[in-house]
């Protein structure tokens, strides 16, 4: 079985079966991971699925583009590795990676 | 503050208001010789059924739709006829309205197709500030300057920090309330706890807050851009009004970082520290138009959803009794009361190039407005629209907000006011009676609440 790791501000943690082709997002979201907000439900235009991706696993996650680097931008809590998990498409190759949930979505 | 009179005579130099003098002295005469643009006054007439028209004689840019609550049916029968829909013969001009969910969050999401500038609301900027600036009206990349430059007031460091004093203002002003005898929410509680916060970002002297709530109705309230009830000498005395203040405060403030004295996290303090905004106050209509956007932005929108909660409490007392019953479901309520008051019904584009949206062909230059209000209620998006569910499911997924780069950037703290108003609420009263009707806005763009005359009865048990 693989799994990703989603780590809530306040350090708990929830391991989630890896479901390919779905986006992080969605997995977040049926998983009933808190934190996880997905206003726009996965446009890339509300910036409120917004997860840090420990640095070592961020190659894995893709591109970012520039839709979601302007939405990015306007989030207080950014760091370099963070993306919207809605424009991360979930891979087995993503098998143990850790992400960190904001301690606010804005 | 009581430093304000000395500092005014040693900086000497605060142009803005002039500016705006200026400027009201031109519209004055020009308007004398019959130069001026017409200033349209709205009189109020039944407005007829939906039905009876034919499609492109709907107008949703009348400032009564609201007041006589036909917007429904108007905005139905678009959604369901004409979702793409060319209005040309409207008093703000011809425009586009977008008017489902779908369709509005593609108009809100390219901001390359569809241009912010320059100005979000359907008529024009008043004559004379056609240069006035605010990032909700301007295109990347100087709107992305500007709005780093202040949305760190809404950090989460700063939001916890505002918990605390916005639920001890909240409890206080609650406490007064007198109970078992009329009296309006909309003056009482939803314009001055609004007025407090206000004042609170913008360090402004707490027992001025009304003039901060008196501004922001004037700009909302400016007949040729909205179809209110104001008059354009009042939009100019009170930006001249308004620009005087802030300077003087904010000379004040620069005075004390040039002193060496640690500027605090209020919203000017924010702009002096940053590079990209710490000149600001050299262009005055750039500097007006972004404090009237945080002062318009921060006041009817949360001052309407505050009076919307009551009103559904009232009119609905099974889902008070839910809500009473199990208090977690608050911050659900919160967004679902966003979504049913969308307190700003829409903000307007103007088409960059000719784009095919549904079917139609919108024309490079023409205006575009996107009807939150409409998306609002869109079946094809939410289950069961025109329901009011404390419990609904996704209940966040509302337009109100909108989407893209120009998304609130107040959300998280208005959201926050109205859940400590209700967590607060629930500990103290047990029923909420709305008595007689309730007086509604007249805007296209602002949909609130004029007055609300309600009855609150305590609950047994409530802390004195």
């Amino acid at each position: 079985m693989s799994n990703i790791t989603f780590i809530e501000h306040n350090g708990e943690q929830h391991s989630v079966e890896i479901e390919e082709g779905k986006t992080l997002m969605e997995i977040a979201m049926n998983n009933g991971i808190p934190g996880v907000d997905a206003d726009c439900g996965g446009e890339c235009a509300c910036g409120t699925c917004h997860v840090i991706v420990n640095p070592s696993w961020f190659d894995k996650t893709g591109n970012t583009n520039n839709d979601e680097l302007q939405m990015l931008d306007m989030t207080p809590e950014r760091e370099s590795s963070s993306r919207l998990s809605c424009q991360i498409t979930v891979t087995k190759d993503m098998n143990g990676m850790e992400v960190r949930i904001p301690e606010f979505q804005m | 503050m009581k430093t304000l009179t000395p500092l005014k005579e040693s900086i000497g130099f605060t142009p803005g208001h002039a500016t705006i003098k200026a400027a009201h002295i031109l519209q004055k005469t020009k308007s004398k010789l019959g130069l001026s643009r017409p200033f349209p006054a709205f009189i109020e007439t039944p407005i007829p059924d939906v039905d009876t028209l034919a499609i492109q004689d709907i107008d949703v840019s009348n400032p009564f739709l609201y007041r006589q609550n036909k917007w429904q049916s108007y905005f139905k029968r678009l959604r369901d006829e004409c979702p793409v829909h060319y209005q040309n013969k409207s008093a703000f001009g011809p425009f586009w309205s977008v008017t489902r969910y779908e369709d509005i969050v593609y108009v809100d999401k390219h901001h390359e197709l569809f241009s912010a500038e320059p100005i979000i609301m359907l008529g024009p900027v008043p004559e004379g500030l056609e240069k006035l600036e605010t990032f909700i009206a301007m295109d990347p990349p100087r709107h992305d300057e500007q709005r780093k430059a202040v949305q760190s007031v809404v950090a989460p460091q700063n939001l916890k920090e505002m918990e605390t004093l916005i639920r001890t203002r909240t409890a206080e002003k609650l406490d007064k309330l007198p109970t078992g005898v009329p009296f309006d929410w909309v003056q009482e509680v939803s314009i001055d706890l609004t007025a407090l916060m206000l004042a609170t970002l913008f360090d402004f002297p707490i027992d001025e807050r009304t003039k901060l709530a008196e501004w922001s109705d004037i700009v909302g309230a400016n007949p040729e851009g909205t179809g209110g009830q104001g008059n354009a000498d009042d939009v100019y005395l009170a930006a001249s009004e308004v620009m005087k203040r802030f300077s003087l405060m904010w000379r004040e403030k620069e005075a004390q970082q040039k002193g060496g004295k640690a500027l605090g996290f209020d919203l000017l303090s924010l702009l002096l520290k940053d590079e990209n905004t710490k000149d600001m106050i050299n262009n005055p209509l750039g500097f007006l138009g972004n404090i009237a956007l945080l002062i318009v932005g921060g006041n009817d929108t949360t001052r309407n959803s505050m009076t919307c909660g009551v009103h559904m409490m009232h009119q609905l007392p099974e889902q008070f009794e839910k809500v009473k019953a199990d208090p977690s479901l608050i911050p659900n309520m919160v967004s679902e009361i966003i979504r049913w008051q969308t307190p700003l019904a829409y903000m307007r584009r103007v088409a960059k190039q000719d784009v095919e949206l549904n079917g139609k062909t919108i024309k490079k230059g023409d205006k575009v407005v996107m009807w939150y209000v409409s998306g609002n209620r869109d079946e094809r998006n939410i289950d069961r629209p025109d329901e009011f569910l404390v419990d609904r499911k996704d209940a966040r997924k509302h337009l109100s907000f909108g989407f893209g780069i120009h998304r609130c950037m107040g959300n998280r703290l208005a959201e926050m006011q109205l859940r400590i108003l209700w967590e607060e609420m629930l500990e103290r009263f047990d029923k909420i009676e709305v008595i007689g009707q309730p007086k509604y806005i007249q805007s296209n763009f602002v949909k609130g609440y004029e007055s609300l005359q309600v009855r609150l009865t305590a609950k047994q048990s409530a802390p004195q």
